[in-house]
């Protein structure tokens, strides 16, 4: 009895002391990558660098292009993304809701190289015919939609039944239930979802080479090239200048400091009455 | 609409189950039962766990329908009208037809205000109403309005088991329909939050035509006027409550409300 006792407590001090460590081997390659890019990155901050040029030492087009970017393709992305994860969670009993759930699982990890490659073809080459910045958030929404769709779909899923029926049994609409009832009960779960989705998108390097294509001075419209951060970074990363390798990681640090501020921003703004 | 001098015995009848049959999937969950409901009365529902007593009343609301493969079949009639007719929207049966489930369910997002006021905003009904005076009238109906009368901008979540149950029924009559529906809505609170439900509800009969399913037989002599007593999907007997419990017809009442089985 007792030896069975001390080996079962040693069992449980066992995997909690293999679960801490197995946290810290997850945590340590993240925290020397910010480390990395907050020392390398942090001499670069200056108001030139942020404002200004290429030409004059600064990525003020590549900052300007990703906030377009994220901009657009959450205006694009987001809605459709949502839209499709209402229907697919509360309307998604029938085959063909079943077939799409499988695709959009499909897209979800579709590698994002073919996703430029298909707006460049599509759009790039087909609509608008050059490189534009509205066929990268195009491309970017590709990426977006799916994840945006699937965990709108799971958190819709965690709201109990009993919430939906409450509502139906007043009288109210489907729809309405949906809008009223359970998206706001779903509501940090969404959230949660839809910001890791702009942050994913916001690094995307891949598709942006095929769609936007980069450029040297600040937005020229819609329909014309543009500059990004990730652009910048794979630019920089591949001179061999030691001042353009340090530029890149100046623009490495603003893309971490403008997805953490964004986040931030959403959090404080959605932060409801019911906080838990 | 009847007027009163046209009164005549049918027309007390509030709601008629003719024939009801309910499936879920391939298993028959209700067989033929025939009830009348009468306006202004309190309807028991009483059987053992599985006998269909939930399934039957979710029949009367249109609300059995929205389980997957879930059907129906015969006719329930509200007001003589059947609204299982093609042309009836469950919505509008579904405003007249109010219900209060078996475990207390305010909407965890709003307030006890909006908890209550939720169901004339979601309907669109709010038009040319006075929210604040429907508001106090349904809680003061619902015997909860001083005890959060100064609570009002709180989560619904926030009060206790038994208050959010008589909050749900607030938010039921709101809406002022003709019926309430009532899932064992005691069967999740204790014994003082229960007693003050049951009082509601002999309450609630006077402006309201209320049905009950309880498993409590000690509940449903004390609360109802008529009593049905379900068993294996079936209606075994009904009758006024006085006869159920005192002068049975059938064996199976008999040795279920004398706790024989069950």
């Amino acid at each position: 009895m007792i030896s069975n006792y001390a080996f079962r407590k040693f069992k449980n001090h066992f995997f909690f002391i293999l679960c801490a460590v197995c946290v810290v081997l997850a945590v340590v390659p993240l925290l020397s990558i910010l480390w990395e890019v907050i020392v390398r990155g942090a001499p670069q901050l200056s108001i030139n660098f942020l404002i200004s040029t290429n030409a004059n030492g600064g990525i003020g087009p590549a900052i300007q292009g990703t906030l377009i970017l994220i901009g657009l393709t959450s205006l694009i992305g987001i809605p459709i993304g949502i839209l499709s994860g209402i229907y697919l969670a509360e309307f998604g009993n029938n085959h063909y809701a079943a077939t799409m759930r499988s695709i959009n699982d499909i897209l979800t990890e579709f590698p994002s190289i073919v996703v430029g490659i298909t707006a460049y073809g599509v759009i790039v080459i087909a609509l608008i015919g050059s490189y534009s910045a509205i066929a990268g958030a195009i491309a970017l929404s590709f990426i977006l939609i799916p994840i945006v769709a699937r965990t709108t779909e799971e958190s819709l899923k965690l709201v109990p039944n009993s919430v939906r029926e409450a509502s139906l049994a007043l009288g109210a609409h489907k729809w309405r239930t949906t809008l009223s009832v359970v998206l706001p009960s779903a509501k940090s779960g969404l959230i949660t979802g839809t910001l890791l989705a702009v942050a994913r998108i916001s690094g995307e390097t891949a598709p942006l080479i095929m769609t936007i294509l980069g450029n040297r001075y600040f937005f020229q419209g819609l329909d014309q090239p543009m500059a990004a951060l990730p652009l910048e970074i794979w630019r920089d990363s591949l001179q061999p200048y030691a001042s353009a390798q340090a530029q890149g990681w100046g623009a490495a640090l603003i893309l971490i400091l403008i997805v953490l501020s964004l986040n931030i921003a959403v959090r404080l703004a959605s932060r409801g009455r019911f906080k838990k | 609409m009847t007027t009163p001098q046209q009164k005549t015995v049918e027309s007390d009848l509030k709601m008629q189950s003719i024939g009801l049959n309910a499936w879920f999937g391939q298993k028959q969950a209700l067989k033929d039962i025939n009830v009348d409901i009468k306006a202004n009365t309190v309807t028991a529902i009483i059987g053992p766990s599985g006998c269909g007593k939930s399934t039957f009343i979710r029949c009367l609301n249109r609300m059995h329908e929205l389980i997957p493969n879930a059907k129906m079949t015969g006719q329930i009639l509200l007001d003589g009208e059947n609204i299982f007719d093609k042309t009836v929207d469950p919505v509008m049966v579904r405003r007249r037809v109010g219900m209060v489930f078996q475990k207390p369910n305010p909407f965890p997002t709003m307030t006890i205000y909006d908890n209550v006021a939720a169901g004339l905003r979601l309907t669109g009904a709010k038009k040319g109403k006075n929210l604040d005076e429907v508001v106090k009238r349904s809680l003061e109906q619902a015997t909860l309005w001083d005890e959060v009368k100064d609570d009002l901008k709180k989560p619904g979540t926030s009060i206790s088991g038994g208050q959010q149950q008589r909050l749900c029924i607030a938010r039921a009559i709101a809406l002022q329909p003709e019926v309430i529906l009532m899932d064992e809505p005691c069967s999740a609170l204790d014994p003082i939050a229960t007693a003050k439900i049951e009082r509601l509800v002999v309450e609630l009969k006077r402006d309201y035509t209320v049905v009950i399913v309880t498993h409590n037989m000690q509940q449903a002599s004390r609360v109802s006027d008529y009593t049905a007593f379900m068993y294996l999907g079936s209606l075994i007997e009904f009758g006024s409550t006085k006869d159920i419990f005192e002068s049975p017809k059938n064996q199976l009442t008999e040795k279920y409300i004398t706790g024989e089985f069950g």
